[in-house]
């Protein structure tokens, strides 16, 4: 989706600031924002492109005010009352004090233990596909990227879009998050790291030694 | 993890929040009424462990860090060898030190050099490598670096303190994918005489993001 998210290349947001000292967390409800939705995302309801969208859909004026972790919250709201888990009315209650029902969890869940915490997050293999799919380009390849504006996820930035590069890097086959991300489907193929000139993307002001990668799948590619 | 970074804007945070406590009896903020009711949710329906929350604070807080990329990065330096693996197969590699996880399911090692200069950026979210540098910093994750790093990084370079001629190549890489970059930054002269743990010291994690240089 042409999303807040969606920023490279805007112009406005003034110099990068650097925080004093740069704590890991800068607020407590930081720290907890970021446990509860690691926490969740083991429930296996979801997976990562998933929670990639559901963040992208906050609103794009609340999204451009909005921190970090900001995101995170609207996503995991989102996300826990699409699948049933913690419904909106179940949130507003709570924040008014009401008493809340303890439904049963849904079916198939696995709740994360404290003792296996060390184990899930040395584990990463979750987008990396066993599928042996051929690949539709090679190394050295020139490549055009196609023209979308799809309403859902897609990981081709609008700064990329109908855009001439060359294949660098062969990632092998992964999971696609444009289709994984809205329920339909892992649709493998292959990823590749696509390298385009500054001036192919930005024009002839660019400087002629930039260059941008950007790791691209077949389905975002086709023949230059 | 303090960093040298006197060209840059500061702007404070709110120090009696970061302990996780507030000293003055202030009202919570909104996000943080809704933060806590989630959490409180999310535990009495039994779907998250709060010794879980505790541990998955305590791993990022304290043992993943930017110290594990500093490790790679020197012995990269020091061992021809492990440099060569390194750049071949950044995941392997990586690997031999322990360094696995989330956000660093394929690791790719970037390598810089007097005509090369590499930067890591992802505009449309925040994608980092966990595994060898922790949990991003708040300028990496903010709308100005997102947005400018890709259309002028050279003018993000200047003012994070890092001059990069104009006959030398800039990269800069969009991480779109699952795949995390490291920036494996040029070893400063005069640090033949270092240890492998002394070199280590010396890298800092902007450095491996490739918006700073390594000084001796």
């Amino acid at each position: 989706m042409n999303g807040a998210h969606d920023l490279g290349g805007m112009h406005g947001f003034g110099p990068v600031e650097i925080e004093r000292d740069e704590p890991v967390f800068l607020h407590e409800w930081e720290r907890r924002a970021f446990a509860i939705t690691l926490a969740a995302g083991f429930l296996g309801k979801w997976n990562i492109d998933m929670s990639r969208y559901a963040r992208e859909q906050m609103p794009p004026a609340e999204y451009l005010a909005s921190t970090y972790y900001g995101h995170w919250l609207f996503g995991l709201e989102k996300l826990l009352d699409d699948t049933r888990l913690v419904s909106r009315a179940e949130l507003q209650a709570t924040l008014k004090g009401g008493a809340v029902q303890t439904p049963v969890p849904a079916a198939g869940v696995r709740v994360l233990a404290a003792r296996d915490v060390e184990a899930a997050l040395r584990k990463s293999r979750e987008a990396k596909a066993d599928e042996d799919v051929p690949p539709r380009f090679h190394v050295g390849d020139r490549v055009r990227t196609v023209n979308i504006h799809p309403i859902g996820h897609t990981r081709l930035p609008r700064y990329a879009r109908d855009r001439r590069g060359v294949v660098t890097l062969d990632h092998g086959v992964w999971v696609f998050p444009d289709t994984n991300g809205t329920g339909r489907g892992r649709k493998p193929q292959h990823c590749y790291s696509v390298r385009f000139e500054a001036r192919e993307l930005w024009g002839a002001d660019a400087p002629s030694r930039d260059a941008i990668h950007m790791d691209l799948w077949d389905d975002h590619l086709v023949p230059a | 993890m303090s960093q040298q970074h006197e060209p840059h804007h500061h702007h404070d945070h709110d120090d009696d929040d970061v302990q996780g406590h507030r000293e003055h009896g202030a009202p919570l903020t909104e996000v943080e009424l809704r933060v806590r009711a989630l959490e409180s949710l999310l535990v009495d329906k039994g779907l998250v462990d709060p010794a879980a929350l505790d541990a998955i604070i305590d791993t990022y807080e304290t043992k993943v860090g930017p110290r594990n990329g500093a490790k790679v990065v020197a012995h990269a330096w020091v061992d021809p060898d492990y440099r060569r693996r390194l750049l071949e197969d950044g995941t392997a590699a990586v690997a031999e030190f322990g360094f696995v996880g989330r956000q660093s399911e394929k690791i790719v090692v970037l390598e810089n050099t007097p005509t090369v200069h590499n930067m890591v950026v992802c505009t449309l979210c925040s994608c980092y490598p966990w595994a060898v540098l922790g949990l991003p910093p708040v300028w990496y994750k903010s709308a100005p670096y997102r947005s400018r790093a890709v259309i002028d990084p050279r003018g993000v370079l200047s003012e994070m303190g890092v001059t990069v001629p104009a006959d030398t190549d800039v990269r800069v890489w969009d991480s779109t994918a699952e795949i995390r970059y490291l920036v494996l930054p040029e070893r400063p002269a005069g640090t033949e005489s270092l240890t492998e743990d002394e070199l280590a010291a010396l890298v800092t994690r902007d450095s491996m993001i490739g918006v700073a240089k390594v000084r001796a």
